[in-house]
C-alpha cells in the first residue's frame, strides 16, 4: 500500500514568500493524480516536497503511512521523471536505468532482468548500448521513465515530463504514460501546466493556484462542475467565456448581458440562483455551449446576436470571436456555418450548462 | 514582387560583404598573434640546433642553423644536473596537479551543489584570492616556509603552488559544475547516491572537459614557475628546471645560448605533448544529451 498523505503542508522561502500555503491532499494507493495549474502555483514545489528535494516548512507528508518529513529522497522509495530527462550523459541507456539498482547493491542478473523488462515495455530494448546524446527527445523520455520503472518504487513522480517534446510526440507519450500506469499500477503524482494532459491522464485532477488547492476531482467533474472561477477558466480549451451579467427576477429568472440581452435561466436552476437575484455576477459559458442555432433546440436554450469579429476555422469546427459590451466571447460553431467578420450571427446559448459566479468570492454558486 | 525581392538581395549581399570583412579582420589579427607567439619558439629551436661558434659568429641569417648539430641536446641529456632539475620539476608538478585538483574539485562541488550559508561569498572570495599577484605573496610565504623548515626543499613548492593554482582551478570547476543541470544530482539523489557518489560517479565524468582545463592550468603554474623556486631554492640538487637552467648555464657573464635554448626546448616538450594529447578530450562536449535538446 502506498497512499500519499499531504497534511497542512506549507513551503515558505526566504522573505516569508509562501509557495505552498497549507494544502491537504490524500492520494490513494495506485491512484494517478495530476497536479495542474499555472506557473508559480506551487505544483512543482509540492511534488519536490513529496520527493524530498525541498524541505517542508510546516505540515506533514506521509508515504505508505510513514511520515517522511525527515527522510532523505533515497530512502523514500520513490522514483522521479524530470522535465529535462536528467539522464547521466556519460552512461549508456542500460547504465542509466541500472544506476539506482547498482547503488542499492542488487544482484547483476536481477538488474539485467529488470532493465530488460522495462526496456521491452517502453520499446527501447534496441537502444540499451547507446548514450543519451544519440537518442531523440522521445527516446530520452522513455529512458527516464525506464529508470523510474526498474526501481519498482512505491510512488512515481512526474515533473512536467512532456513539456520539452513537440506536440505530436507529446500526444504519443501521453498515451504511453497511461499505458505504463495500466501495466504497472503504482501510485503516481504527475505535475503539468497543460490541462489537456491533466484531463486525459488523471484519475483525479488537483487544480492549484497561488499555493492553494482550488479543487480536487475527477476530470469530468472539474469540467462540468468547477468550484471556482479559476477552475472554470483553467479547465477546458478554448477557455470558458466570462461575461458580467445582472441576475434579474422578472416573470422568471434571467441573466442580463451588458448589451441588455436577456437569457432565461434554466428553470431547473431557479431555486439555486434565486437568492442572488438583483446582484451583478459573472456568467460562465463554454464555447461549445454557444453554438449556431439548430432546427430543434433542446429546452433551456437562449438566443443572442453576435457581431462576428474574427473566425478561426479548425477543420472539424470553427471558432467565432465577438464582443459583448467590450467583453470577448468565443463560440464554437459548425464549420459549414457562414460566419464572416462584420456579419451578425444568431447564436444559441445552452443555459443548462451555464455557471454563475459570485463576483465577491469568485466561487461558482 | 520586385519591391520585396530587391531588399532581400541587398540584405544578402551586405551580409556577405560583412562576413568577408570580418574574415579579413580575423586573419589580420591572427597573423599578428602568430608572429608574436611563434617567432620566439622558432628562434629558440633554431638556436638550440646551432653550435657555439655559429651562435657567436653574428654573421649570416640567424633564423636557421647553417650547420645543424645536436651537441647541445646531447650535452644536456648526459649532464646529471639537468636530468635532476627535470625530475624535480616533474614530481613537483605532478604532486601540485594532484593536490590542486583534489582540493578544487571538492571545493567547487560543495560551493555549487551543497547550498550552505555563505557559499556564494566564499565562491567570490576564492576568485578574489586569485587576483592577488604571486609576487606580493612570496615574502610573507618565505617567512612561513622558513618557519616550517622547508627552505631549499622542493616540498615547499608542493605546498606553495596549490595556493596559486587552487583559486583559479576552483573557479573553472565552479563554472563547469554550475553548468551541470541541477536535475542530474537530484535524479542521482533519488536513485540512492550519496554526495560523494554523485561527485565521483556523475560530476567528475560529466565535467571532464573542465577538469582537464583546470589540470592544464595547474600543470602550467607548477611547470613554468620561476619566481618561487628562485626565491626558496638555492642548492643544486633541489632546483627545478626553470631555475636550474639559468643557474647552471649562465656562468658569470657567459651565456651558453645553445644549451640554454636546447634546455628550453626540452622543458617545453612536456606541456606541448600534454596539450596535444588532451586537446580532443578538452573540446569534446561530454554534457551533450544530458538534458533537453
Amino acid at each position: 500500500m502506498a497512499q500519499v498523505s499531504i497534511r497542512k503542508v506549507v513551503k515558505a522561502y526566504e522573505g516569508n514568500v509562501q509557495a505552498v500555503k497549507g494544502i491537504d491532499l490524500e492520494i490513494a494507493d495506485e491512484e494517478f493524480v495530476v497536479l495542474v495549474g499555472p506557473s508559480g502555483c506551487g505544483k512543482s514545489t509540492t511534488l519536490r516536497m513529496i520527493a524530498g528535494l525541498e524541505e517542508i516548512t510546516s505540515g506533514e507528508i506521509a508515504i505508505g503511512g510513514e511520515v517522511v518529513n525527515d527522510v532523505p529522497p533515497r530512502d523514500r522509495d520513490i522514483a522521479m521523471v524530470f522535465q529535462n530527462y536528467a539522464l547521466y550523459p556519460h552512461m549508456s541507456v542500460f547504465d542509466n536505468m541500472a544506476f539506482g539498482l547498482k547503488l542499492r547493491k542488487f544482484p547483476k542478473d536481477e538488474i539485467k532482468k529488470r532493465v530488460d523488462d522495462a526496456a521491452k515495455m517502453l520499446d527501447i530494448a534496441m537502444l540499451l548500448d547507446r548514450k543519451p546524446k544519440a537518442l531523440s527527445g522521445g527516446q530520452r523520455q522513455r529512458v527516464a521513465m525506464g529508470r523510474a520503472i526498474v526501481r519498482n518504487p512505491k510512488v512515481f513522480l512526474f515533473d512536467e515530463p512532456l513539456s520539452n517534446l513537440d506536440a505530436k510526440l507529446r500526444v504519443q507519450m501521453r498515451t504511453e504514460i497511461k499505458k505504463v500506469h495500466q501495466l504497472v499500477p503504482t501510485t503516481t503524482v504527475y505535475v503539468t501546466h497543460d490541462q489537456i494532459e491533466a484531463m486525459t491522464l488523471a484519475d483525479r485532477v488537483v487544480v492549484m493556484n497561488h499555493g492553494i488547492i482550488e479543487q480536487v476531482g475527477a476530470p469530468q467533474e472539474l469540467y462540468h462542475n468547477p468550484a471556482t472561477r479559476f477552475v472554470a477558466g483553467f479547465i477546458g480549451s478554448p477557455a470558458m467565456n466570462f461575461l458580467t451579467v445582472k441576475l434579474v427576477s422578472d416573470n422568471g429568472l434571467y441573466v442580463e448581458l451588458g448589451d441588455g440581452t436577456r437569457l432565461a435561466v434554466n428553470p431547473a436552476r431557479t431555486d439555486r440562483y434565486k437568492p442572488h437575484a438583483g446582484k451583478t455576477m459573472t456568467l460562465g459559458l463554454r464555447p461549445e455551449h454557444l453554438t449556431e442555432t439548430k432546427a430543434n433546440e433542446k429546452p433551456g436554450t437562449a438566443y443572442l446576436d453576435a457581431l462576428v469579429d474574427v473566425t478561426e476555422p479548425m477543420g472539424m469546427e470553427t471558432m467565432v470571436h465577438f464582443f459583448i459590451k467590450g467583453e470577448p466571447v468565443c463560440a464554437r460553431v459548425d464549420p459549414l456555418t457562414v460566419a464572416n467578420p462584420g456579419q451578425i450571427l444568431k447564436l444559441a446559448a445552452d443555459m443548462t450548462n451555464m455557471h454563475l459566479i459570485d463576483n465577491d468570492t469568485n466561487k461558482v454558486v | 514582387m520586385s519591391a520585396t525581392t530587391l531588399p532581400a538581395r541587398h540584405f544578402t549581399t551586405s551580409l556577405h560583404r560583412q562576413r568577408t570583412w570580418a574574415l579579413w579582420g580575423s586573419y589580420a589579427a591572427l597573423s599578428v598573434f602568430v608572429v608574436i607567439f611563434l617567432v620566439p619558439p622558432l628562434y629558440m629551436l633554431a638556436t638550440s640546433l646551432k653550435g657555439s661558434v655559429e651562435i657567436s659568429a653574428q654573421t649570416g641569417n640567424p633564423w636557421y642553423p647553417h650547420s645543424p648539430t645536436l651537441e647541445n641536446f646531447i650535452y644536456l641529456l648526459t649532464y646529471n644536473n639537468f636530468l635532476r632539475y627535470f625530475f624535480n620539476s616533474a614530481w613537483v608538478t605532478v604532486l601540485t596537479v594532484i593536490v590542486s585538483m583534489v582540493i578544487s574539485i571538492m571545493a567547487a562541488f560543495s560551493l555549487t551543489r551543497m547550498g550552505f550559508w555563505g557559499s556564494q561569498a566564499i565562491a567570490t572570495g576564492v576568485f578574489l584570492t586569485y587576483l592577488v599577484p604571486a609576487s606580493l605573496l612570496f615574502i610573507p610565504l618565505f617567512q612561513i616556509v622558513g618557519w616550517l623548515g622547508l627552505l631549499n626543499n622542493t616540498w615547499c613548492l608542493v605546498l606553495l603552488f596549490p595556493t596559486l593554482a587552487v583559486p583559479f582551478c576552483t573557479w573553472i570547476m565552479i563554472g563547469y559544475f554550475s553548468s551541470i543541470p541541477k536535475e542530474l544530482d537530484e535524479a542521482a539523489l533519488i536513485d540512492g547516491a550519496s554526495y560523494v557518489q554523485i561527485l565521483i560517479q556523475i560530476f567528475i565524468p560529466v565535467a571532464l572537459p573542465g577538469i582537464i582545463a583546470a589540470t592544464i592550468f595547474a600543470f602550467t603554474v607548477a611547470w613554468g614557475a620561476f619566481l618561487y623556486p628562485l626565491a626558496y631554492l638555492y642548492n643544486g640538487d633541489q632546483l627545478t628546471l626553470t631555475v636550474g637552467i639559468i643557474s647552471d648555464l649562465i656562468r658569470g657573464d657567459v651565456f651558453l645560448w645553445g644549451k640554454i635554448m636546447a634546455a628550453c626546448v626540452l622543458g617545453a616538450l612536456p606541456p606541448i605533448v600534454i596539450y596535444a594529447f588532451v586537446m580532443d578530450y578538452y573540446i569534446a562536449g561530454l554534457t551533450a544529451g544530458a538534458t533537453k535538446g
